[in-house]
């Protein structure tokens, strides 16, 4: 039953994901050169899930409990710390370089394409060296 | 107007689908999250299933809908190892990428989710700006 939700979640997500141009690196780099022909698409993809997140999640955060989990599962860091901070700016500069983020890198693996394996993988092998040198903390 | 359409109903399953993970398991949808935990686990399961969710649902807009798949980046592959290696480093070290702080985190009002939004949306622009406009491109 968890399984066939999380399927249906990905499903709808890697829907929206193209459906919204966000696995097009060209758009998504359009977006970002806000220097340049700026392609605003992007800000509707955003301005959409968020129209329907910012309503949904206290309504659902008002249950005691998920409907198929004993318990919901959230982030439970409040600081504000230099980890969240340099970890978005690494995460922004990576983005900016080839317009992947983690989702549209994932999704794009389905058009074959061998710079979008090789993203993949070496996103994968980043999360890991972060794993790696985050152990001593 | 009509070309907002597509990113805008793309946006609004992107928030359902949030949603529903949310509802239903509990759980964030945060693709960098997800896509760990599928590695290393534990409670691998539900996770490779979304994966293999999102590929399928990939699949939905491309072949049952039609629409055409985007074309292949132009970029060379020594930068696409590099973007990778920055953003798998830094979505792990941050706590989470577009998904897990802009769309979910943004939509709880968590205020660590407001500052990495900004700061990796401001440090994407300022990249395509200096690869663009100072460097010149780079593809």
């Amino acid at each position: 039953m968890k399984n066939i939700a999380a399927l249906l979640s990905g499903l709808v997500f890697g829907l929206g994901l193209t459906l919204s141009g966000m696995s097009d690196t060209t758009k998504v780099l359009g977006f970002l050169d806000i220097a340049g022909a700026w392609i605003p698409d992007l800000a509707f993809v955003m301005g959409g899930a968020l129209l329907i997140t910012i309503i949904s999640t206290p309504l659902i955060l008002k249950r005691s409990a998920p409907l198929i989990a004993a318990q919901f599962s959230l982030p439970t860091k409040q600081a504000l710390d230099r980890q969240l901070i340099t970890g978005a700016l690494i995460f922004g500069i990576g983005w900016g370089l080839s317009g992947y983020c983690p989702g549209p890198g994932l999704v794009s693996l389905l058009y074959g394409y061998e710079s979008t394996l090789v993203f993949c993988l070496a996103m994968l092998l980043g999360m890991r060296l972060e794993h790696r040198f985050s152990a001593g903390r | 107007m009509s070309e907002f359409l597509a990113p805008t109903a793309g946006g609004l399953l992107l928030g359902l689908a949030a949603t529903w993970l949310l509802l239903s398991l509990g759980r964030i949808a945060g693709i960098s999250g997800i896509a760990w935990g599928a590695l290393m686990g534990p409670d691998r399961d539900w996770r490779w299933l979304f994966l293999v969710g999102l590929l399928a649902g990939g699949a939905v807009t491309h072949l049952l809908l039609g629409l055409p798949q985007p074309l292949e980046s132009k970029a060379p592959l020594w930068l696409m190892v590099v973007s990778g290696l920055l953003v798998g480093y830094g979505t792990r070290l941050g706590g989470g990428c577009t998904s897990g702080h802009g769309v979910c985190g943004i939509g709880r009002l968590s205020a660590r989710s407001f500052l990495a939004t900004g700061v990796f949306m401001a440090a994407g622009m300022a990249t395509v700006f200096v690869v663009r406009h100072v460097a010149g491109g780079l593809s």
